[in-house]
């Protein structure tokens, strides 16, 4: 989609283009949109509690607000926005770069964006409805248990919704990559972006099942009284911290696998060299997404699971960091004798090496068993984990939007604004967290509204929240940027000199991505024709008819029928009326369903001689 | 991506001088659909899987009210397991007449697979009605309450899915004959009704069997 054509179309034909859409590149960026409203919602959120926290003893916020901006920016920002954005970039490059022409099931990824839309758009309108949820991120029983009003309950089928449509992606992106990779690209010449999302959907594939079956657990005792967190009744709240981590600590891996995967993208495009140790990177992606399933265990190391448990999880921890440290030293060794050039994603990369390494430093302090009996709560955790997730996820979306923005709205950033913005950010996000972690190690305990004067925290504080804002700056200056960029002149193809795929289709990206077939000969598909051929991808077939998938509103309808039904759910507690919105949402729904099943769709031709008329 | 393949992703009749192989591959979207549905029964795995732990850990916290010796018998169970395990073998045999591009056969098979998976169901049911009326036994009793109509019921809720699925597909389909379209789609049903009778050898193992002996 691009600018020029959205201009001669009417609004209301671009929308509802968009809400009928099956084609990848256009749910990426609905995911993108999405992603990024939910990443200023809760980028305000922190600058909020940061601005509680300015002053000792502050009351800029009530202590039942505080709780409900901590949760809500918690999880925002994982489930809502740093995944999703995630997933933008992934559903729109992945196919490029593996030279396909749409994912394996169109019609689901549909489903998969909106049930994510609509389950954010849950969770967020509980702010109008009675106060947002309050029990933290980790939404530990029986504080979430006891929560009183709808606020968890908004969390649990807000989070139900997003993360059966993050499932789905998570299926559709594997069967993707198995099945659709176009000749000659094996799994080996696969650029790593794309080996981190497979790697990536098969974290999702096997960990979101395990919270979706806790989210069921939590709404049953919520809402229909059962007893799975009630110790009266024989309960155990310690099964909701498992479930809940073993996702949760997956899913750190989930936000940070596809970063590293952009990183060692925009490292050897700006070093002009190929990536060091491709297989070893190919490699380590794997181990670490091993090595993070067996690793939950390091959140409750005080929940007292007895010595031999803490110990083997204590090991497990300190083992990622080995896989991690082969990517750090191929990423510099990448850069080593290259010639490299400064620009706005690379700046981005060379930022995130440092950070990302304080970050994993500081995860092997808190792997330490002993050490986390000290460390557990504080905020010195609080430091680590922004350390890896901005440091990491954030850097890497950020780079990712910089370095992928001309190929997915055919308009260059500007790349002065983007060197601001990233100096900004960079000194910000080092200011806001580097100080945190003295603050944790002096004892100050993350989640509290207030801290008292005189213990030393007061001037850590101040600095924390000063950083905040240049961050905030930083994110208003890309803002900016976003909207000037829609003024200038359309971006020439391949702007950066890249080495892969997506960089050899016209810009704008035609809907059926590639006219010919491209033919794979080894790994930085581009670079080698560039090098070696005339810079052109060789056609691996002759032109032919391309088949496509139809548009469909089913995904739309179904996800809101699903959503009418969650909101049945939640106000069935308040009397019968409730019940009636869950059998009309249901009922929708599953009337969607059934008519997909009714009706055939078997998509439509591009005849061969429309497409002789396009350019290459 | 081939030509052939390409333009293979529309619905053929089945030429039964050539036919495919497998009518539920011979199209890129049936190929699709055959590795979707195990990738999905992978998450699916870990869905049961966490269930399952729930179940362990909170199988001995009756709170007083009945256990696992009060209530399980295996009369019940041993029918609702032949039942359920010959569903799956009436669905291979719907499998074999599709890849033999007998229609009539496979739909037969299919409704006796649908007919035996309605009967456990209708056991299901009376289990459950059994343990509520005659125990007071229910899911707000206890925390095992709690995890044994839960666990059992997901399962319960995944036949009924599938049943429905089964009916849709069956009435959809019953005038058409069999094409590469409509094939894969019973396929998948095949290998989805499958994974739900191997989560019940485990329920049926790791609820009833332990729950027996304590």
């Amino acid at each position: 989609m691009s600018a020029t054509t959205t201009q001669k179309r009417g609004l209301g034909t671009v929308i509802w283009d968009y809400m009928t859409t099956v084609d990848h590149k256009k749910v990426g960026i609905l995911y993108l949109l999405f992603g990024g409203i939910f990443f200023l919602m809760a980028g305000v959120q922190a600058l909020l509690i940061r601005t509680q926290l300015i002053t000792p003893e502050n009351d800029f916020v009530s202590a039942g607000l505080y709780n409900e901006l901590i949760t809500m920016h918690g999880t925002n920002m994982l489930f809502l926005a740093a995944m999703p954005l995630f997933f933008g970039l992934m559903n729109y490059v992945m196919p490029l770069q593996i030279g396909a022409r749409d994912l394996a099931f169109p019609f689901l990824n549909g489903v998969g964006v909106w049930l994510f839309i609509f389950g954010g758009l849950l969770m967020n309108s509980s702010w109008f409805f009675g106060g947002a949820p309050d029990a933290g991120w980790t939404n530990y029983a029986p504080l979430s248990t006891q929560s009183p009003g709808h606020g968890v309950n908004f969390y649990v089928l807000g989070l139900q919704l997003a993360g059966a449509g993050t499932i789905i992606s998570g299926i559709n992106f594997i069967a993707t990559i198995v099945l659709m990779r176009g000749p000659g690209m094996t799994y080996m010449r696969m650029p790593l972006f794309s080996w981190t999302t497979l790697v990536t959907s098969i974290l999702i594939l096997f960990a979101f099942p395990a919270f979706t079956i806790a989210l069921f657990l939590m709404q049953f005792d919520r809402m229909f009284d059962t007893a799975f967190f009630d110790i009266a009744l024989g309960g155990n709240s310690i099964i909701w911290q498992h479930l809940f981590w073993i996702m949760g600590h997956p899913e750190v891996y989930i936000l940070v696998l596809p970063a590293f995967g952009i990183f060692s993208e925009v490292i050897p495009t700006f070093s002009k060299k190929r990536l060091f140790g491709y297989t070893a990177m190919v490699f380590a992606t794997f181990l670490i997404a091993f090595l993070g399933f067996m690793v939950w265990a390091h959140h409750m190391f005080t929940v007292g699971l007895g010595p031999v448990a803490n110990a083997l999880f204590a090991i497990g921890t300190m083992a990622i960091a080995v896989p991690t440290g082969i990517k750090i030293f191929n990423w510099l060794l990448t850069m080593w004798g290259g010639s490299i050039k400064i620009t706005t994603p690379m700046l981005y990369a060379l930022g995130f090496i440092p950070s990302f390494t304080i970050g994993g430093m500081t995860g092997v302090m808190l792997g330490s068993t002993v050490a986390d009996y000290q460390f557990h709560d504080t905020y010195f955790v609080v430091a680590h984990f922004h350390y890896v997730i901005i440091g990491g996820s954030v850097f890497g979306i950020l780079a990712a939007v910089h370095y992928w923005w001309p190929l997915m709205f055919n308009r260059m950033l500007s790349e002065k604004l983007g060197k601001l913005e990233f100096w900004l950010f960079f000194t910000g996000f080092h200011l806001t967290f580097f100080i945190q972690h003295f603050l944790g190690l002096m004892g100050m305990p993350r989640r509290y509204w207030v801290f008292l004067e005189n213990q030393e925290l007061d001037l850590g504080n101040l600095i924390s929240t000063i950083g905040a804002y240049l961050m905030g700056i930083a994110v208003i200056v890309l803002l900016i940027n976003v909207v000037l960029s829609y003024f200038k002149e359309p971006a020439p193809r391949d702007p950066w000199d890249g080495r892969t795929l997506e960089w050899a289709v016209p810009n704008p990206t035609p809907y059926y991505n590639f006219k010919h077939t491209p033919l794979t000969r080894g790994l930085d598909p581009l670079w080698i024709e560039k090098m070696e051929g005339d810079g052109k991808i060789k056609p691996a077939e002759p032109l032919h008819d391309l088949h496509m998938p139809y548009g469909s509103i089913l995904p739309f309808l179904m996800s809101l029928g699903f959503t009418i039904a969650s909101f049945g759910f939640i106000y069935q507690l308040d009397g019968p009326h409730g019940r009636i919105l869950i059998y009309i949402g249901m009922a929708f729904a599953i009337g969607c369903m059934i008519v997909r099943s009714l009706k055939d769709d078997y998509g439509y031709n591009i005849p061969k001689e429309v497409l002789e008329k396009e350019d290459d | 991506m081939s030509h052939q393949e390409t333009i293979g992703r529309s619905a053929h009749k089945i030429n039964p001088n050539k036919a495919p192989i497998d009518p539920s591959r011979a199209t890129p979207e049936g190929k699709y659909k055959h590795l979707g549905i195990w990738i999905f029964l992978g998450s699916e795995t870990v869905l049961f899987a966490s269930l399952f732990g729930t179940y362990i850990a909170l199988k001995n916290s009756t709170a007083g009210g009945p256990t696992t010796q009060d209530l399980y018998g295996l009369e019940l169970v041993f029918l609702m397991t032949l039942l359920l395990l010959t569903s799956s073998l009436t669905s291979v045999y719907a499998i074999y007449h599709m890849k033999n591009n007998n229609f009539k056969k496979m739909q037969l098979w299919m409704g006796i697979t649908g007919l035996l998976g309605l009967a456990f169901l209708a056991c299901e049911i009376y289990e459950f009605a059994h343990y509520i009326t005659d125990y007071g036994f229910t899911f707000r009793s206890s925390a095992f309450g709690s995890a044994f109509y839960t666990l059992v019921g997901f399962h319960g809720g995944h036949v009924i899915f599938g049943l429905s699925w089964l009916i849709v597909l069956m009435m959809r389909n019953a005038k058409r004959g069999l094409d590469t379209y409509n094939a894969p789609k019973y396929n998948t049903f095949a290998l989805y009704w499958h994974f739900i009778d191997v989560v019940w050898v485990f329920i049926f193992t790791v609820v009833y069997l332990m729950g027996m002996v304590g």
